[in-house]
């Protein structure tokens, strides 16, 4: 019977791509294997099911299908195995739940020592903020944004005046280090997204969302943009450099403070730029 | 089983129904323009509804050529591409699925199948067939004004859908408003048509527990309809004023294009919240008349009665009811209170439950059949898969943590057009293979339907399937192009180029079904009234195609369910609802 072959193949070609294709996730970066696992445990669960659906079909079409003089049983309920099943079920949905509750919880509670940078997305490039020597990032607000203060900090809060702002460049973050990432737009909605690292979140104009994150492994990773805000949602990139201590403060020594960018002003800028060319 | 004895009714006298003004239509135009006649409008909702979802195919293929192929084809902007995204999205959940399920089938079916007359509102179904149809030519307006239709994806996000850094920010996203809002009246006039008929214009003898499951999946999924589609109208009317009057209800303040624009105080996640308050239910509208259809076309082909009726019936009704408190789970990543996650998860999870007892049964009601593997059939077996593999990978991106790194990815593309996509299209065909005869009362032509089937439903399968692992691997979604990313491997576009000449071959073939509709409209093998030898009302009419008004003189009387195949010791393997109880032991012994 070539249709309940068919339909068998279909089942046995899935089983059979989900091992052999080359496509799977990325190396992962941070803490969130258990979020991998997690998906693991889901597959497992979905996968039996999904086969012996469709085998228990196809076998239905193989072995009952129209024949002369066939006629089918009438058999409206049966009351024992419609419960059994709904239970059976109940147990695997339970089993897929309860770690991925287990995960989010830690997901959404942030370690104490963890360290705060934060990211903020315009139409469509990226800007972060590390805090400067006193641990805390200074307040914001989009109406003092202006040319020689992109991020709009507030210029009379002391806690910013050291907040190193990186504006058009890399993200140096430590290897091993918890760190809240603190994220806003003042545009769209934008979402900050490294595959290797699992995490991800938008950024909503009007509010501070975050995830948090412990980098394992050094290396470079692209930030693309998850959420749509507009033509160039597409090309809105930066990258992530997950460095070991070392090369983390020879880079942190080199950032520029708020205090030291918003002292010059924007015409000694443009100066600067134009007589580079 | 609720069950009328054969006595109680025989019992009855026959209802003194005076004979009742049916606008009978006087000239050609009340006969096929301006009808009030539920079978008319229902072919006239399911033309319109193919034609704009023939748009929103061709924009998929556009789509395709420009993932499978970056930079070949010039005349595809990123501009474009987003508009094409989002007038494709829209198209086809709103005005291609919805309004084919309930305005082209509900129409069709929910009278015949409840032996009525027509829907008890005539004049306001007929007013919401054209309502519809201003909405549509507005939508489709929307190509030739300046600056051309919204971008904004069909989800329509503020801030971005109404700021100068989205494509159609002028007129097409007011426009997309203005018919969403339309769509939403006209549907309300139908929606009510559906429900009351349902409720109170049943012949006599239906009970509820009596109705064919594809009239408990209409009915259901517009009761739903009826309580979702609100929060939509009302999120689109304050976009519009926020867009044409300068309110802030959904704008914080913000920088656009760099100066700071007039709005604040607003938030954007209340209409996210709003969006999906309609938006989740908005998928079960569309999978609940598919599983009802579904569920008839498994019985009759397979000559056997359906599994667990009274299970499937509750399990309709809970799903129902369940969906309207899983909104959420689609702002896992939006910022929302991060613990509303434990019991969106929670409840999401538990749909799976009911969800999962209507495939058992479909599955065991093939157990002992008598399949008849005809090209309905076909399709309903293809559904179960496609459905069944949506299904599952919904149970991914409904467990929170597993959502986060796959939401906005390629997965959920692929998770989506699995489960609300394919399934219920391919139940929409089967649909059309089975019911054309009685509207037309000819038969579409066999060798050419199996031909459309084996290939929309392998070749679908093989473009969604696959795209999940693009997902997996991180590919986001709504990107015009890759572009270079280290974590992206050179075979991912060979993958991508792969799916794009899969959809190209099923969007031809579709052209080949088109054909086959035209075609057997004239040439087609005559039907016969009832030609899979089913047991529901719309069989069992005295004219094919039912005249107006459906059963000539008298009402049809209902003896029993709709699911007496194969009763033991009855002559044939089927027994109208309709027929009397000729011996008690030949009554379909109700369960
Ligand atoms: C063979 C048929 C189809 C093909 C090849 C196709 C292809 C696509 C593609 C390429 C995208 C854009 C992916 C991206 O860049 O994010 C898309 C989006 C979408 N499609 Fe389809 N599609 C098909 C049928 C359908 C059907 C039947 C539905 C009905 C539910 C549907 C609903 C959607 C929705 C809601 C979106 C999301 C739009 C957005 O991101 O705003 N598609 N489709
Ligand atoms: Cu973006
Ligand atoms: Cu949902």
């Amino acid at each position: 019977m070539y249709v309940a072959l068919l339909l068998l193949l279909v089942a046995i070609g899935s089983v059979l791509f989900h091992l052999w294709s080359p496509w799977w996730w990325t190396p992962i970066a941070t803490n969130w294997r258990y979020i991998d696992d997690t998906i693991n445990i889901t597959f497992w669960i979905t996968g039996f099911v999904f086969v012996a659906v469709i085998a228990f079909m196809a076998y239905c079409v193989f072995r009952f299908h129209h024949k002369e003089g066939r006629r089918a049983a009438y058999n409206p309920e049966n009351k024992r195995l419609e419960w059994w099943l709904s239970v059976g079920t109940g147990i695997g949905v339970a089993a897929m739940l309860a770690p991925g509750l287990v995960v989010w919880h830690q997901f959404v509670t942030v370690p104490p020592d963890a360290t705060e940078v934060e990211v903020m997305g315009q139409q469509w490039q990226w800007s972060f903020r590390l805090p400067g020597k006193d641990g805390r990032l200074g307040t914001t607000d989009v109406r003092n944004i202006s040319s020689d203060n992109p991020m709009g900090l507030n210029r009379d809060d002391p806690h910013g005046q050291d907040d190193v702002v990186i504006d058009n460049g890399d993200l140096h973050l430590q290897v091993g280090k918890p760190v809240k990432v603190l994220l806003r737009s003042v545009d769209v909605l934008h979402d900050f997204y490294v595959p290797e690292f699992r995490a991800k979140m938008d950024m909503v104009p009007g509010m501070v969302t975050y995830f948090w994150i412990k980098p394992i492994r050094t290396g470079t990773f692209d930030v693309l943009c998850a959420e749509l805000c507009g033509a160039a949602h597409f090309q809105m990139r930066a990258r992530v450099i997950v460095d070991e201590e070392s090369e983390y403060h020879a880079w942190l020594e080199q950032q520029k403070t708020f205090a030291e960018l918003s002292g010059r002003s924007a015409v000694t800028r443009a100066t600067y730029k134009s007589g580079g060319e | 089983m609720v069950d009328i004895p054969y006595d109680a009714i025989a019992g009855v006298p026959p209802a003194e129904v005076p004979d009742v003004e049916l606008y009978h239509p006087r000239s050609w135009w009340t006969r096929y323009v301006f009808s009030q006649d539920a079978k008319v409008i229902a072919v006239q909702y399911a033309l319109t509804a193919s034609a704009i979802g023939l748009v929103a195919l061709v924009l998929s293929w556009m789509m395709r050529l420009q993932l499978g192929f970056p930079g070949t084809f010039s005349f595809i902007d990123p501009n474009q591409y987003l508009q094409f995204i989002t007038m494709h999205g829209m198209i086809m959940v709103i005005y291609l699925l919805t309004a084919l399920f309930l305005g082209g089938f509900g129409n069709y079916l929910i009278p015949l199948m409840v032996g009525a007359r027509d829907m008890v509102f005539p004049y306001v179904n007929m007013l919401s067939y054209w309502v519809y149809l201003l909405a549509v030519l507005v939508l489709a307006s929307t190509f030739f004004v300046p600056g051309g239709p919204t971008g904004a994806g069909w989800t329509l996000y503020p801030p971005q859908a109404i700021l100068s850094g989205t494509p159609g920010q002028d007129w097409g996203i007011i426009l997309m408003m203005a018919s969403l809002i339309l769509f939403i009246i006209g549907f309300t006039m139908g929606g009510l048509n559906y429900v009351v008929t349902t409720l109170q214009a049943r012949a006599r003898g239906m009970t509820l527990m009596r109705l064919p499951l594809t009239v408990w999946g209409i009915f259901t999924a517009t009761v739903m309809a009826l309580l979702a589609f609100p929060a939509l109208f009302v999120a689109s009317v304050m976009m519009l004023f926020d867009r044409a009057l300068g309110t802030s209800f959904f704008m914080p303040s913000l920088v656009e294009m760099g100066t700071l624009s007039k709005y604040g105080g607003g938030s954007p996640l209340l209409f996210q919240h709003l969006f999906w308050f309609f938006g989740h239910p908005e998928v079960y509208i569309v999978a609940l008349p598919a599983f009802g259809i579904v569920s008839d076309l498994i019985s009759t082909h397979a000559r056997k009665n359906i599994f667990g009726y009274r299970m499937m019936v509750w399990a309709i009704v809970a799903i129902g009811a369940l969906s309207f408190v899983v909104w959420a789970h689609h702002m896992y990543v939006s910022g929302m209170y991060p613990y509303f996650g434990f019991f969106f998860a929670t409840t999401t999870l538990i749909i799976a439950i009911p969800t999962a007892i209507k495939v058992y049964n479909w599955v065991l009601t093939l157990w002992r059949g008598d399949i008849h593997l005809t090209v309905p059939m076909l399709f309903a077996l293809a559904f179960i898969i496609t459905f069944v593999n949506g299904g599952l990978t919904g149970l991914f991106l409904g467990n929170v943590v597993v959502d986060v790194p796959l939401s906005d990815t390629m997965f959920v593309v692929a998770h989506f057009h699995m489960v609300m996509g394919v399934a219920p299209i391919l139940v929409v065909l089967g649909a059309i293979y089975h019911w054309y005869p009685k509207v037309t009362g000819r038969m579409l032509n066999d060798p050419l339907g199996k031909f459309h089937f084996w290939v929309t439903f392998l070749g679908a399968y093989m473009i969604f399937f696959p795209m999940h692992y693009l997902g997996l691997l991180g590919v986001p979604r709504r990107y015009y192009e890759l572009g270079e990313a280290a974590f992206i491997p050179p075979s991912a576009h060979s993958l991508n180029a792969f799916i794009s000449v899969v959809a190209l071959t099923v969007g031809f073939a579709q052209m080949v079904f088109l054909f086959n509709l035209a075609w057997s409209l004239f040439k087609g093998k005559l039907a016969g009234g009832n030609p899979w030898r089913a047991t529901t009302l719309e069989w069992q009419t005295p004219e094919t195609p039912p005249g107006h008004g459906n059963w000539g003189k008298d009402l049809p009387v209902v003896y029993r369910w709709a699911y007496d195949y194969s009763v033991p010791g009855a002559k044939e393997d089927f027994i109208p609802q309709n027929q009397p109880p000729a011996t008690p032991s030949a009554r379909g012994a109700l369960p």
